[in-house]
């Protein structure tokens, strides 16, 4: 990883990885041998030569220590590994644990959401499908971002717009993002959005905008549920769980063990998934989500038995 | 205006009606030819080139409309996040590899017909790669923050786009520099060409051009070593990087889980694609300038049953290539790619889908397989064909996939997934910046006629093996022509080892070919 450059973006600088500064720390411990060597005559051969020499040597090292270590094919170890190996203990993990059982498809939390990130009508961040079972019952299945452990959404943006938090959030710079949309391309959710046209305004607001609290939107960027990042160190639940009258959305935190809903309940993270058999969606593309579904209307297990 | 004008004894020559030139007089013609549209600007050039401008300048207008509403005002949405500049991202750079074909293959398999091609191969595959790259722009939601992709600090190189950007890139270098090379020895002969009694901006331009690129040009056994080995040596590099090109390109899609998109075919699919719209957009510019600019004498209608066949080679490969990926994807049986090869095959796609097939898929073949439409204009139809249908496949490659409903029903039935596919609806955004592009290129090729020559004269004057050639040089230049001179007729002379042989000093038709000693048979 000592490929990083020393100028990282500020995505890298939120992640935290203290890596960097020790692989440098090193690099100028032991100064290069070039420079010991006495002076060659100057010439355009030698020019071109060691200039061809840096850039490969710095294209493959660029290649080496940002793309392929970082690839989610490389990382997929395990949903801790990552966490454990290259980020500083984040004091929590964030975690989504959405009650199949309980939701009632009012779509209230796609309202609240929208209201308060001053989103349009067409960006459903967190958006409630009708889903059909094996009898043919109907149920619905709310879909947040899933905060991916190994997000595809990451690699994929030309300009590391996407990052994730060491607090287990797969965020947006919307001042970095060109709008390729790769991103919407690679997520499996179809969680991502983008605006198409000028975003609703919005009044001055309690933080700044910033990937934690996108308010307001960025036109020609693409923007996706952030868990209401900017609001969790403050102990506030997000908007959509503190608004479903059903208490069918849990905020969860895998560090304290702990998650709540937004009609006061208050579970034991662990157990409450162990207990209810909880699931994750398309657990078999990879991505480790940080959203747990728990069944109980008959639903399959694989969630993803629809996908491709 | 005297009689001894380069561009009149071309337009004498061009007539069809002389008899077996006689060597001086044809190596008159080449070089009358290839210099006349510099020289002479016809009646059609400007009311042509300023249509084509009007249509490039309404595509910008379109562009600037684009920006300030945001991409939605050309039909995207968040269930059609990816059409139409995506797919004519592929579909223009794809268009350039008919200059790498023509030029590139066709000059490492010695294939000597392709001489008088060559220009206009390589010409247009340096106006079309632009052109395709410039889609990046109307593509990105912040075109303002395009610096982003050029600034280090934010590369991020597990990214397919940066790639492709960097291919591109390098492409265009390649392409650039396969152009300039076989340049150098036709400006020198081309500084005879340009009379100094021509005032203007253009004929100043083309004088300081001319002598920069080819003044240092004498034509020397050394030199023309030299550059024979460089050219080889690019058309050797150009092949893999056009194949780098779109296998990038395809990345781009293919990283991704979406059905219709993950495809392992993907690279090669993409490349043949554009093999197969890069010669069909050769041979209709090829088909165009030797209408427009008279060059009968050297284009001959079994240039395009040639350049028909291999075009027809790269349709039949692609055909097999559509066919294998809809075969696997409605075989598998899952859910996703099932319903997404319906979707393209019987469903909200079908016309487009057809369309193709039968216009670059099924035609092209019969139109080359049948004698009696295998002729010059049938194979400019076919090409004609060929690039809407492939455009129109890109389409289908295209959007499909971005409509698909991803969260949907575990248990609809294989192949009737009624989740809720997105569509995608063209506006007059979109619309009016494709044909801008489209108009980009005959303008460019317009362009860059005024300024070089057309044929690729030195090229041509060293394959023409006549007895005639060597024996009498050529005239250098018109009468009045005040000339850097031995340089020039240094390089005029005939190569070393070009002897009798061949009949083509007999052919009616001027300039012809020299054709391997096992020529196919439809040659001659």
């Amino acid at each position: 990883m000592n490929a990083e450059p020393t100028e990282s973006p500020t995505p890298r600088d939120r992640d935290g990885q203290a890596v960097v500064a020790s692989a440098d720390t090193a690099a100028a411990d032991h100064p290069s041998p070039v420079a010991a060597r006495p002076p060659r005559r100057f010439s355009r051969r030698r020019f071109l030569g060691e200039a061809a020499t840096a850039g490969a040597g710095v294209a493959a090292a660029g290649v080496l220590g940002k793309g392929l270590l970082q690839h989610p094919a490389v990382l997929a170890a395990g949903p801790t590994t990552k966490q454990a190996s290259n980020q500083t203990k984040a004091t929590h993990q964030w975690a989504m644990v959405i009650d199949l059982r309980y939701c009632n498809g009012c779509k209230l939390c796609t309202t609240a959401c929208q209201a308060a990130h001053y989103l349009r009508e067409d960006q459903t961040w967190i958006d409630v499908f009708p889903m059909r079972n094996a009898a043919g019952q109907s149920y619905f299945m709310p879909r947040p971002c899933m905060m991916c452990e190994d997000p595809p959404c990451v690699p994929v943006c030309p300009v590391s717009a996407n990052f994730r938090t060491a607090e287990g959030l797969t965020l947006v710079d919307q001042s970095r993002c060109i709008g390729t949309r790769i991103c919407m391309n690679s997520c499996p959710y179809q969680a991502r959005y983008f605006n198409w046209k000028a975003p609703r305004t919005a009044p001055r607001q309690p933080f700044p905008q910033e990937p934690g609290w996108p308010v307001p939107q960025v036109q020609g960027t693409v923007g996706k549920c952030v868990f209401c990042a900017a609001m969790l160190p403050s102990g506030k639940l997000p908007e959509c769980i503190s608004h479903c009258p059903m208490g069918a959305l849990y905020m969860g935190d895998l560090e304290s063990d702990v998650a709540v809903n937004g009609i006061g309940n208050t579970v034991k993270l662990s157990k409450f998934l162990k207990d209810n058999d909880a699931v994750k969606f398309k657990e078999s593309y990879g991505t480790h989500p940080r959203v747990f579904y728990i069944l109980g209307h008959g639903q399959d297990l694989d969630l993803d038995a629809g996908g491709a | 205006m005297t009689p001894e004008r380069p561009g009149e004894l071309g337009r004498e020559n061009s007539g069809g009606s002389h008899q077996g030139p006689t060597g001086p007089e044809r190596m008159g013609d080449i070089r009358a030819a290839a210099m006349r549209p510099v020289l002479d600007t016809p009646r059609w050039w400007w009311p042509t080139a300023g249509a084509l401008g009007a249509v490039v300048v309404l595509g910008l207008a379109a562009w600037v409309v684009q920006v300030s509403v945001g991409l939605g005002a050309a039909g995207y949405s968040d269930q059609a996040f990816w059409a139409v500049y995506e797919a004519d991202l592929v579909a223009f750079i794809g268009v350039s590899y008919g200059g790498a074909v023509v030029s590139a293959i066709l000059r490492l398999t010695n294939a000597s017909w392709r001489a008088p091609l060559t220009r206009i191969a390589e010409a247009t595959a340096l106006v079309t790669l632009p052109v395709g790259m410039l889609f990046i722009i109307p593509h990105l939601g912040s075109p303002w923050k395009i610096w982003e992709l050029v600034w280090p600090p934010y590369w991020n190189t597990a990214s397919p786009i940066l790639w492709d950007f960097f291919a591109v890139s390098t492409y265009l270098l390649a392409t650039a520099v396969f152009f300039y090379l076989p340049l150098i020895p036709d400006l020198a002969i081309g500084r005879a060409w340009l009379d100094p009694g021509r005032r203007g901006l253009r004929f100043w331009a083309c004088r300081r051009m001319y002598q920069l690129v080819g003044g240092g040009w004498d034509g020397s056994p050394r030199q023309r070593r030299l550059l024979h080995g460089a050219i080889s040596l690019v058309a050797i590099m150009v092949i893999p990087m056009a194949v780098s090109v779109h296998s990038v390109l395809s990345f781009a899609f293919a990283s991704s889980s979406r059905p219709g998109y993950l495809e392992t075919i993907f690279p090669v699919y993409f490349v043949v694609a554009a093999l197969y719209s890069g010669v069909a957009l050769v041979v209709l510019a090829v088909a165009a300038c030797r209408r427009l600019w008279h060059l009968e004498a050297f284009i001959h209608p079994r240039h395009f049953t040639r350049l028909g066949f291999i075009l027809v080679a790269f349709g039949a490969g692609y055909l097999y290539l559509t066919f294998t990926e809809y075969l696997i994807d409605g075989y598998s049986g899952t859910t996703g790619n099932a319903a997404w090869v319906r979707q393209v095959l019987v469903g909200q796609y079908w016309i487009p889908f057809w369309f193709y097939f039968v216009a670059a898929g099924l035609v092209p073949l019969l139109i080359m397989a049948i004698p009696r439409t295998r002729t010059m204009r049938g194979v400019v139809v076919a090409s004609a064909l060929v690039l809407t249908g492939m455009w129109v496949k890109r389409l289908v490659i295209v959007i499909p996939p971005a409509t698909e409903p991803l969260v949907r029903s575990p248990l609809t039935a294989l192949g009737t997934l009624v989740g809720n596919w997105g569509t995608y609806h063209f506006t007059w955004i979109p619309i009016s910046i494709t044909l801008a592009a489209t108009a980009a290129i005959p303008l460019g090729l317009l362009i860059v006629f005024r300024v070089v020559p057309i044929l690729p004269m030195a090229e041509m004057e060293e394959l023409a093996d006549s007895p005639a050639v060597a024996a009498a040089p050529p005239p250098l230049a018109p009468a009045r022509g005040v000339l850097s001179g031995p340089s020039v007729s240094a390089y005029a002379a005939p190569p070393e080892g070009i002897g009798p042989g061949g009949d083509t000093a007999s052919d009616p038709r001027g300039w012809s070919p020299r054709l391997d000693s096992g020529g196919l048979p439809w040659g001659r």
